[in-house]
């Protein structure tokens, strides 16, 4: 994709701000239900609304849950945290502030590593996670110059995370966030869900030329909800910035908006505003204290992470980084995987062709189909039983795909498949040497000319003699038996 | 320390604060007043004093266990609302 | 012997010996109101239909004898207390109507106590205030001299109290709130502990120096009233998990061999002479009592009124955010847009003092002076908080004035905020250490009453009440009435 290259002379900075929202059943500050989609301010208590008196206590998931970010990224943990608020005004946040942490954040200074596509680790610093409440949603449908105010959202715990701006391109702005993306999912901490906001990303960018000391004067860009916009708003930003500076004008440090629809960023005036939020310590929470028991209680249930996992795939399974690295993009996906070898009876190349297929055809049908991993129509021992009759050399791969296709449009086995269809591979010699004698003396005219050193014919015998065995002739055994046939006569 | 009439006004801005002509009028004075009465407290040297921001020290923050215990009242909550339309608070148009 | 002049402890008996019932006790009082409320305007609401039916309910449990020793007694709540299907209005315009819809903590208590609700007392707005001026509902005239105030933020339920328009009323005191108005209306009241009493439901002025209290006749009615209220709430994060003593067994401690602190600094210039008599003869009967005077310092407490006029204000204008005209509350006519919805309703809804408290705490925290005020004052905040410490480790308990003199009248101080301010001079020291102080009455000046207030360490409530009723065990001053009301 070359429109993504950075013109030259220039360096790209971005550093991204990722609020995840905690998966806890009930929100940061009140025992409102945190479900997605409820009727409008139904799941907004008297805590969410900011009524007069309501007073904030804080759920121990949400801790525990950014504790558990904090000891998956190297982070420090904070044994003593505060919570502040963030005094402004929006329709959208109830108590005219937001309780967020500002001065002493749960989680500081961790990092995590970040496999490019050009095959180069990268490490990103994590310069900050904190715990804050996030606010409610504005309409504007259906309203004649006025918004409604939908407060179930309100409180909804959020984890900010806070890169450092160590990204040099849109690309490896995508890769982080995607490594951050798989962690908080492998973690169970965040659901993920970019669609219904669950993870959303804020990214600052800024350029300077090649060699410049001081960073550029950067923008922050809001409202990108899906990995691709994130990579087109960033490259559009660039752009912009460049085309700016280079006819000679200024950045304003500014929050912009991105417009999908129109794939550019634009100003937010009514953020435009400087703002002076006030922060101060909030007075209706003190300050959270962990001991080291708790967080060693956090630590016991961390699960195997992405790298580690990456790692031992490696190890155990002879895969490549780059296939190790996709397989454990998802902890259920990497499962499945295991889940597979596991069933499948034990053979030399089994893991990198359990691997091909889990990332292959099992990936491509889900994606077609739109299913999550735990609605697919193969299961485990499924796919393990095909993979069994691939090696035992059954079938072919060509016919496997086939199988494949049947299996999950029936939901049977791969043996019910291939016996209905009566696609067992014929390794007989005898049955393809009698195939192949036959096309021999039915195409003398061709089997001449081949032997007068056209070898390209060769190719027309292969599809001769397996259309005479339906597609059923062992590919490797029937090549072998053509080629010393064809010269032998 | 002392406030001008447009101190105010950016105040009252910040604080979302209609100010009638007569508070513009009054309020730099008072204003300036409590903080003259406030500047007191920059001759007290204060240099390695921890900052205090609750009255009992030595307390921690209790954590709650996360259970929903909140059920949907919201025909109660807003009857105390000005405007509301399908179950949503109603406020002139956000410009984002 | 009247029934509105007896304590909470005669009224208790009065009502299990079936001397008198609840409905008839509390339709004494309404009577009372009825008469007297229009001159003193201390109460905002009556719940007269409330009152006889927590009444009627009361009698029911006293009749199977499964009373306690609140059941039936009528009380006021201060209107800053939210209270589910009556109006709460913090004596603002903002809530002028709103109906809270839950109880707060301290009411939840005192009705599961038996209590008879009779009504919400008037008080600054939003507690913001020493003279109950600033109420958008007008001011509370002080029973001892109409003239003149009742003293702030809590003047209503003092009032109610002073002149036995209810037996026992509650209150809140974030500078000297309970304590000035009971000292210059010539009652009792205690702030107890910061996270003593939960906070939950109580609308905040200055969430890190709010404390629910008690305001009644004598140290023993508020010590009956205070066992209900405290307590640990898990619905407030500051409210302390922590076992509360028997605050009525606490009384009969012994005095003798008590070491009362004189503090120094509240002796020094602006002390009404009269007034400081009063409060020396106070400590030459307990030194009768066999108690110990020691003088002490608190060299910082001085700076204690700048530096709450940082703290409270700070903390105010962020509290008081929420009241935007979105979700409840005053909302302005036709709005222009989002800005101008903001800025007038606030700026409409809220009353001069409230404004000008809120533009203080904006511009302290504001971007470029926050180290200078906010954070300076959290510094001395815990040098007068050491201060206190060490005073403590000297004495059980300091004693001093309550306020620099008695009632002043009406309109005497609304033009001048700082003169204002420095009438909570000797209280707010308390509420910036989180300590738990009372005001009791110890004399007059001038036919109006003297308050003396005791200050002790962190939860020792029980010993405070214990030392205020030694006193008024020798004195009458908490028994006198005023004599339109007697």
């Amino acid at each position: 994709m070359s429109e993504f290259i950075t013109p030259a002379g220039w360096e790209v900075v971005i550093g991204l701000e990722i609020h995840a929202q905690l998966a806890t059943r009930s929100k940061i500050f009140s025992g409102s239900a945190t479900a997605y989609g409820a009727m409008p301010n139904t799941q907004a208590s008297l805590v969410d609304l900011g009524y007069p008196g309501t007073l904030p206590v804080l759920n121990q998931e949400a801790v525990r849950m950014a504790v558990k970010f904090g000891l998956a990224t190297g982070s420090r943990v904070a044994d003593r945290s505060v919570f502040a608020r963030k005094n402004y005004f929006y329709p959208d946040l109830p108590k005219g502030y937001q309780i967020s942490q500002y001065e002493k954040p749960i989680v500081e200074k961790g990092s995590i590593d970040v496999l490019q596509e050009d095959g180069i680790t990268k490490r990103v610093g994590i310069t900050r996670a904190h715990l804050e409440e996030d606010a409610g949603k504005s309409m504007h449908e259906g309203l004649e110059n006025a918004s409604g105010i939908d407060l179930n959202r309100a409180g909804t715990p959020l984890l900010e995370i806070v890169s450092e701006p160590d990204m040099r391109s849109a690309r490896e702005a995508v890769a982080y966030l995607k490594k951050i993306h798989t962690l908080v999912r492998y973690l169970e901490i965040c659901d993920g869900n970019m669609q219904e906001g669950s993870f959303r990303c804020d990214a600052n960018v800024s350029v300077r030329r090649i060699g410049a000391e001081r960073l550029g004067t950067r923008c922050e860009i809001k409202n990108v909800n899906s990995f691709r916009y994130v990579e087109k708003a960033i490259h559009y930003e660039v752009i912009r910035q460049i085309d700016v500076l280079e006819s000679g004008g200024k950045i304003i440090q500014e929050t912009r908006l991105y417009d999908a629809a129109k794939d550019e960023t634009r100003s937010m005036r009514s953020k435009e505003e400087a703002n002076d939020y006030r922060y101060f310590p909030d007075p209706d929470l003190l300050p959270v204290v962990l001991d080291e028991a708790f967080i060693t209680s956090v630590r016991a249930t961390l699960p195997e992470l992405p790298d580690e996992k990456a790692a031992r795939f490696m190890a155990s399974y002879g895969l490549s980084a780059y296939d190790a690295a996709l397989l454990t993009a998802s902890r259920d996906v990497a499962a499945f995987y295991e889940a597979v070898v596991a069933a499948a009876k034990p053979d030399a190349g089994l893991a990198k062709l359990a691997a091909n297929w889990v990332m292959g055809d099992f990936s491509a049908f889900l994606n077609r189909d739109g299913l999550e991993l735990s609605a697919a129509k193969v299961s485990t021992s499924g796919l393990a039983g095909l993979l069994d009759r691939l090696s035992d050399q059954t079938i072919s791969g060509k016919i496997a795909k086939e199988v494949f296709e049947l299996m999950w449009a029936e939901g049977l086995s791969a043996d019910a498949v291939i016996e209905a269809k009566g696609w067992r591979q014929i390794t007989d010699t005898r049955a393809i040497e009698a195939a192949i004698d036959a096309v021999i003396a039915a195409n003398p005219e061709q089997l001449a000319d081949y032997r007068s050193g056209k070898d390209k014919l060769f190719g027309f015998f292969v599809g001769q003699a397996m259309k005479a065995t339906q597609g059923k002739a062992n590919p490797a055994q029937l090549n072998e038996l053509l080629k010393s046939k064809l010269a032998s006569h | 320390m002392s406030l001008t009439r447009k101190d105010v006004e950016g105040i009252a801005h910040l604080a979302r604060l209609q100010m009638t002509e007569a508070e513009l009028a009054a309020y730099p004075e008072s204003l300036s007043k409590i903080l003259t009465l406030v500047d007191q407290l920059n001759a007290v040297p204060t240099g390695v004093i921890e900052p205090m921001a609750h009255p009992l020290e030595g307390e921690i923050q209790r954590l709650r266990p996360d259970g929903v215990t909140e059920t949907d009242a919201h025909r109660k909550y807003q009857a105390n609302a000005p405007q509301v339309a399908s179950g949503l608070y109603v406020v002139p148009r956000v410009i984002e | 012997m009247t029934l509105h002049t007896r304590s909470l402890a005669a009224l208790a008996l009065g009502l299990t010996a079936r001397e008198f019932s609840s409905v008839e006790l509390t339709q004494h009082f309404l009577d009372r109101i009825a008469a007297s409320n229009g001159a003193l305007n201390a109460f905002l609401t009556v719940t007269a239909e409330r009152a006889l039916s927590d009444a009627k309910r009361a009698d029911a449990l006293l009749a199977k004898n499964q009373g306690g020793a609140l059941t039936g007694i009528p009380i006021a709540h201060k209107d800053i207390f939210c209270t589910d299907g009556i109006q709460t209005t913090c004596a603002s315009k903002m809530l002028k109507g709103f109906v809270a819809p839950y109880d707060a903590a301290v009411v939840e208590r005192l009705t599961a106590a038996g209590t008879v609700l009779l009504g919400k007392t008037n008080m600054d707005e939003f507690a913001m205030g020493s003279s109950n001026e600033t109420s958008h509902f007008g001011p509370v005239k002080n029973p001892w001299d109409l003239a003149k105030v009742p003293g702030g933020s809590s003047g209503g339920s003092a009032a109610v109290v002073a002149a036995r328009l209810a037996p026992a009323a509650t209150g809140t005191d974030t500078g000297g709130s309970i304590r000035q108005p009971a000292a210059l209306t010539g009652i009792s009241g205690i702030k107890p502990t910061y996270g003593r009493v939960s906070r939950y439901g109580m609308i905040a002025f200055a969430s890190s120096l709010d404390q629910a209290g008690i305001m009644a006749a004598s140290a023993e009615d508020c010590a009956a009233l205070l066992a209900p209220m405290a307590g640990f709430d898990a619905r407030d994060s500051t409210s302390v998990e922590r076992a509360v003593p028997d605050y009525v067994a606490g009384l009969q401690q012994s005095l003798k061999g008590l070491k009362i602190g004189i503090l120094k600094e509240f002796f020094a210039e602006g002390l009404e002479a009269h007034t400081g008599a009063r409060v020396q003869a106070a400590i030459e009967e307990y030194r009768r009592l066999g108690a110990e005077i020691v003088e002490v310092s608190c060299p910082n407490l001085p700076l204690s009124v700048p530096t709450y006029y940082v703290v409270a204000p700070a903390e105010a204008s962020s509290n008081l955010s929420r009241f935007d005209g979105v979700r409840f509350g005053y909302r302005c006519e036709n709005p222009r847009d989002l800005l101008d919805l903001y800025k007038r309703s606030r700026g409409e809804g809220f009353g001069s003092e409230v404004k000008r408290r809120i533009m203080t705490g904006t511009y302290v925290l504001s971007a470029g002076y926050y180290d200078a005020y906010y954070l300076k004052a959290q510094k001395v905040r815990s040098l007068i908080t050491d201060d206190f410490k060490r005073a403590f480790s000297q004495v059980d308990v300091l004693l001093g004035p309550t306020a620099p003199g008695p009632a002043f009248a009406i309109g005497d101080k609304v033009d001048d905020p700082v003169t204002m301010y420095l009438n909570d001079i000797y209280t707010i020291g308390a509420n910036l250490a989180g300590l738990p102080a009372m005001s009791i009455p110890c004399g007059f000046v001038n036919e109006l009453p003297v308050g003396l207030q005791l200050i002790g360490p962190h939860f020792s409530e029980s010993q405070l009440l214990a030392v205020a009723h030694g006193y008024q065990q020798v004195t009458d001053f908490h028994s006198r009435v005023p004599a339109a009301y007697a």
